[in-house]
């Protein structure tokens, strides 16, 4: 179940331009989250803006009871949280939605983001590294200045593979042409993430819609199984309003509407109806 | 105990239960439709016996995809939808929503929607027979759907007609739901009122759109959209004020209201019950909290039943 509370700001620092983390003391969420659930965070105290903005849930301290989001300022209510200093009350609904099924056993997983989409997957890789499961993460950012929390990353267990679009650190590409790279050999087998023969068995992703629906595309053909986490505009967060429709496959070749708050944001890549 | 008003109410707790056309309700709080499911979404956060009815989500005679997304789009103080009224079909709704909502001690009002006269007379015939539903509430004003919808709200002869067509076919209460789309909301609810309307629900979301600078595109797959939250309340208010005026059945007042003294506002005006919508998703919580705010309101203003106030603006 999932709740409105009130929680105290623990933390709210620019980590790289634009780009904050909010560390918010919530015992109830810390308990609750699961990687790939999001908060309805409302910025603010007035009317306008009125709705909630669905957040990802970045990282838990169970010892300390916080949560913690990592938000890019995108308009008007994203700012307004970059505003909120040590010891305000922050109103948080949550946690919302259905998240990333954790595998069993020793399966290689790779982590592959793009921008922002990074946030949830580390509440994810903290869960991996608790399970004794090492990934490889690929990171895609536009430029080196914009890579997001890559020690903290490291500092769990996993490896980080860096693709910038402009080429000023790591791969010079998009984080897919890198993921496809090391899939053919590209100087990494035998890096946690992949076995011997060469072969993926989780992948994990969050970012642009052309950036997953390419990583789905890959997953089918190395026959691994693969989850994605879907953006859509919400409103209620609790299924009611169907603002927050997103395509699925209906099993006979067409779609149907599922809601990204209840039935996602993460859904199994194959069950999306990519356009 | 300090009551300020002269019909003091130290003797007991304040009387909230009203009658919507035949409808008893424990209190004059319902849900708007579409904003509140089919009541199991919130069923977490609110105790759905402490509601004064529930308005269930919109329903059509055969299941409805509903419109492309984006959806909703965030306005000064409010919101724009075009849901497009996906649902899953009345035979869905009564063999899969209903008898859950039957375990609650709360009446159940259905909204329903159809493209001709025939469909909303099919709905009601259906809905009537499923047992279970306390009144029917005919949205003849959704913007989001091409053929019907508002065409029938806008045109009093049409509404008439449709209210006229539901009223054959059902003993149930029925609600007529208004657009404010149109020159004159008055017109429309006198000659539902003729054609038999039971009492009155207003108002729907005003039509609107908006374009985003950036890809110089409108905002919402459907383009336009309906306007609601508490932007749209002035002219909700101003709508039952008229109509409270000209016709002589229980308003459903709607529009905006996010907290107890906006539902006041509207009871002032004329409304015998109010509407929680888009307030719901900011604070699932909403509707008990206005609950609980009338009844101290009433409280402190030593009105001992809510009755007393309604149209008291009106003077
Ligand atoms: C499940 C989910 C998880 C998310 N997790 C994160 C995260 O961890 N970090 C992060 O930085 N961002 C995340 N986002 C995107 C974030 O919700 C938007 O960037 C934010 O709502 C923008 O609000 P704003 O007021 O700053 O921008 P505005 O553009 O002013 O917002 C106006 C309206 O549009 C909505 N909106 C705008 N952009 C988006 C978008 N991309 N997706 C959905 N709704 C949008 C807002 O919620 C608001 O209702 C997530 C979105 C979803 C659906
Ligand atoms: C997301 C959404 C969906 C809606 N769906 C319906 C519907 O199916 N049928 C209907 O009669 N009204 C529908 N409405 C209109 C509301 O019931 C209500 O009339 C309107 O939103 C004004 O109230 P509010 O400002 O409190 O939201 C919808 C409104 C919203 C925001
Ligand atoms: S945000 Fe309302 S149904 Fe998903």
């Amino acid at each position: 179940m999932s709740l409105v509370i009130d929680a105290k700001v623990v933390q709210n620092k620019q980590i790289i331009p634009g780009h904050y983390r909010i560390t918010l003391a919530t015992p109830y969420c810390t308990e609750k989250a699961r990687p790939g659930q999001f908060l309805h965070v409302r910025c603010g105290s007035t009317q306008d803006p009125l709705l909630r903005r669905p957040i990802s849930i970045h990282a838990v301290d169970p010892q300390a009871g916080e949560v913690s989001l990592l938000y890019r300022v995108a308009g008007r209510g994203t700012a307004l949280l970059a505003e909120y200093r040590v010891g305000d009350m922050v109103s948080i609904f949550g946690p919302l939605g259905r998240g990333f099924t954790l595998p069993k056993g020793d399966g290689k997983v790779c982590v592959v983001s793009g921008g922002i989409g990074i946030a949830p997957l580390y509440f994810l890789l903290q869960k991996l590294a608790g399970l004794g499961i090492f990934a490889t993460v690929f990171q895609g950012v536009a430029t080196a200045k914009q890579i997001l929390i890559e020690d903290e990353i490291r500092e769990l267990g996993h490896s980080v593979v860096v693709a910038t679009d402009d080429g000023t650190k790591g791969f010079h590409g998009t984080v897919t042409s890198l993921f496809e790279d090391f899939l053919r050999g590209g100087g990494l087998v035998s890096k946690p993430g992949i076995n011997e023969d060469g072969l993926v068995s989780c992948i994990f992703t969050c970012g642009p819609p052309a950036m997953m629906k390419r990583l789905s595309e890959i997953a089918a053909q190395q026959g691994a199984y693969c989850e994605v986490s879907l953006e859509e505009r919400m409103g209620c967060g609790v299924g009611a309003c169907l603002s927050c429709a997103c395509k699925i496959k209906d099993g006979s070749g067409w779609f149907h509407y599922r809601r990204a708050c209840v039935e996602g944001p993460v859904f199994p890549a194959g069950e999306v109806f990519w356009e | 105990m300090s009551s300020k008003g002269s019909n003091g109410t130290s003797a007991g707790k304040p009387k909230l239960a009203v009658n919507v056309g035949g409808i008893q309700m424990i209190n004059p709080v319902t849900t708007a439709s579409g904003t509140f499911g089919f009541g199991t979404e919130y069923a977490p956060y609110v105790d759905l016996n402490r509601l004064g009815a529930i308005v269930v989500k919109g329903t059509t005679l055969a299941p409805r995809a509903g419109n492309p997304t984006p959806r909703l789009v965030e306005t000064p103080a409010g919101v724009l939808n075009s849901i497009g009224l996906q649902n899953p079909g009345v035979d869905h709704f009564i063999d899969e929503a209903l008898p859950y909502l039957a375990g609650f001690d709360v009446p159940v009002i259905v909204n329903i929607s159809g493209d001709t006269v025939e469909d909303y007379a099919r709905l009601a015939d259906r809905l009537s027979q499923a047992g279970g539903v306390a009144g029917l509430e005919v949205n003849i004003s959704c913007p989001n759907v091409k053929k019907g919808g508002m065409q029938f709200g806008s045109d009093p002869i049409m509404a008439a007609e449709v209210t006229r067509a539901v009223k054959g076919k059902t003993s149930l209460p029925v609600i007529v739901k208004l657009s404010p789309n149109v020159t004159s909301i008055v017109s429309v609810a006198e000659k539902v009122a003729e054609a038999g309307a039971d009492a009155l629900s207003l108002i729907n979301t005003l039509l609107g759109m908006s374009i985003d600078t950036k890809t110089r595109r409108p905002f919402l797959g459907n383009v336009m959209g309906g306007l609601s939250g508490p932007a749209i309340r002035p002219v909700a208010v101003r709508m039952v004020w008229q109509v409270y005026q000209a016709v002589k059945l229980p308003i459903i007042g709607m529009g905006g209201i996010v907290t107890a003294e906006d539902a006041i506002e509207f009871i002032l005006a004329g409304a015998t019950a109010v509407a929680v919508g888009t307030a719901n998703f900011v604070n699932p919580h909403t509707t008990i909290d206005v609950v609980e705010g009338i009844e101290k309101y009433l409280y402190e203003n030593g009105v001992s039943d809510l009755n007393e106030l309604i149209g008291a603006a009106h003077g």
